[in-house]
């Protein structure tokens, strides 16, 4: 099976054609011009990962808190760390790095705030 | 009459403002005061709340609030007054500063020197002459973005963007997420100025369509948004009859290109570029009005921060010297837009440059297997190739301090060589 995607690590922007086995496994990668590609085409293609940034409303604040995953996860799980984090509660006073979600959904990374909230 | 006399005040608490602050702090000015709007530092990097900022400056992916703390905390560290809640109303030329401010009230400062670093705006729906009735639900993309990321609203349900700049297809992604509908990103032009890894990680990663030679040529709704109609466009960028599609939509964000914010340089009668709205500048970030420095989005838009600090670094410094010597080199080089290139910065260089000299520029176009070119009296000083310019990438080229003591001539061309895409 051929999948075409087009590469992220520059503005060139190749456009890559990568071949799948039928269990879904890589088998090989053409249209790229380095290295970077082609180790880009076969993540993307067999366990895609992505940083997930979102807001969460605090109790007290104004402000609501930015938060991140400390490290990128399964793009498949996108969704439901929306909704984990839709029944995440924080309290007053947050500091930039301060866990809010330890190992969300398993995947060993941290919801982690990205902005300072004071409680006044 | 003034209140306060100040070395250096500084317009603006963004990653330009505090990074010019941080770099004559450690020159050594003791006396600077950072003025900001906002009612805290930061800048627009406060509701940037996405990563793949700093690559550059810190090696890591950082998230717009966690780049903008390391300035915030280095100027703390240095001690550097910032007053937040403070507007600027006017700058004379002989650096005179208006602001007002909820503490202080009505203020007259003077300053030894000013840098500016107020940044940019969005181009607004009026600029685009878009038809059609005026309902609510029609933001620019960053003021959407300041809704959801910094005061917790959602501007809407079920949104069209009009526009393929980043900031556009980041917040089709975080609209997203939050719950709405992305139903189309509208580009009226045949390719996209958003970054791959934008378009790919907001677009293609939530099957939102991106609609390429298409406009949107009707609004609809009277007191809120109904809906838009979208047109496809012909080569000429004319919306081609019969080829419409309508969208049901509560939220049209707009995503169309950013301008410097230069009402307050003008004021002090500097002189701005047409090619980049923003101040002409030597290379020391100095305006035409001696001891008026600019740097950042106000001088010319930027697509990474960390290109905004290096030059606010150099404005610092240079704002610096001005403020103990008082006696800049006059510019004796004029830096000249060649085929292919557009709104070079600085436009002036002078004799002996103290440090090395980036020359900033965008792409007309889209080059390939391309080279950007400084020329002097018909011989080449610089050739940088690349396998690929594009104009949402600011291209940089970096002139030694040296070359400027054997250039043949006093006009410094840069240009473009290789295959352009568009023609």
């Amino acid at each position: 099976m051929d999948k075409v995607i087009t590469c992220i690590n520059c503005p060139v922007g190749c456009r890559m054609t990568v071949t799948l086995s039928d269990a879904g496994a890589f088998v090989s990668v053409t249209g790229n011009t380095c290295p970077r590609g082609a180790k880009y085409a076969e993540q993307e293609c067999t366990r895609p990962l992505r940083v997930v940034t979102a807001v969460l409303p605090v109790p007290g604040s104004e402000t609501p808190l930015s938060v991140k995953t400390s490290a990128p996860v399964p793009k498949e799980l996108i969704p439901e760390i929306m909704r984990v984090l839709g029944k995440t509660s924080v309290s007053l006073p947050v500091a930039v790095g301060d866990v809010v979600v330890p190992n969300v959904l398993q995947t060993g990374a941290d919801i982690v705030a990205t902005r300072e909230l004071s409680s006044r | 009459m003034t209140d306060q006399h100040v070395d250096l005040l500084i317009i603006g608490a963004g990653p330009a403002g505090l990074a010019a602050a941080i770099a004559a702090r450690e020159a050594g000015i003791e006396s600077i005061l950072v003025l900001e709007r906002e009612k805290e530092p930061g800048g627009i990097l406060r509701q940037c709340i996405h990563n793949g900022f700093g690559l550059h400056r810190f090696s890591e992916e950082l998230t717009g609030p966690e780049y903008a703390k390391r300035d915030v905390d280095r100027v703390r560290e240095l001690d550097i007054p910032v007053r937040c809640g403070t507007t600027v109303l006017s700058v004379s030329p002989d650096r005179v500063v208006t602001c007002v401010s909820p503490e202080f009230g009505f203020s007259r400062l003077s300053a030894g020197a000013v840098v500016l670093a107020m940044g940019c705006r969005e181009r607004p729906r009026g600029a685009l002459c878009t038809p059609g009735s005026r309902p609510a639900g029609i933001y620019s993309a960053g003021t959407a973005q300041r809704f959801v990321n910094l005061e917790g609203y959602m501007p809407g349900r079920r949104v069209v963007i009009l526009g393929s700049g980043d900031i556009g297809l980041i917040m089709a992604r975080r609209m997203t997420l939050q719950g709405a509908k992305v139903l189309a990103c509208v580009e009226i032009m045949p390719y996209s100025s958003g970054l791959n890894r934008n378009i790919v990680q907001c677009l293609q990663d939530y099957g939102i369509p991106l609609y390429l030679s298409h406009t949107v040529t009707d609004i609809h709704g009277r007191e809120r948004l109904t809906g838009v109609t979208v047109s496809r466009v012909d080569e000429n960028r004319k919306p081609v009859p019969g080829a419409e599609i309508c969208f049901d939509c509560d939220t049209l964000l707009l995503s169309c290109g950013l301008i410097p914010e230069n009402e307050l340089s003008q004021g002090a009668g500097v002189e701005l570029s047409p090619l980049t709205s923003g101040p002409v500048v030597s290379e020391t970030l100095e305006t035409s009005v001696p001891g008026i420095f600019a740097c950042g989005n106000v001088l010319h838009v930027h697509d990474l921060v960390d290109h905004v600090s290096a030059e606010s670094f150099r404005a610092g410094r240079a704002a610096a010297a001005f403020v103990r010597a008082s006696s800049p080199p006059a510019p004796v080089f004029t830096v000249k837009d060649g085929p292919g290139v557009r709104g070079t910065v600085p436009q002036k260089i002078s004799a002996r440059p103290s440090e090395d000299v980036s020359l900033m520029f965008r792409p007309a176009d889209v080059y390939r297997n391309a080279a950007a070119v400084v020329e002097c009296g018909g011989q080449e000083v610089l050739r940088k190739k690349a396998m690929i310019y594009t104009p949402g990438e600011m291209a940089v080229l970096t002139l030694k301090k040296e070359v400027f003591e054997s250039l043949p001539d006093k006009v410094i061309t840069v240009r473009m060589e290789g295959e352009k895409q568009h023609g």
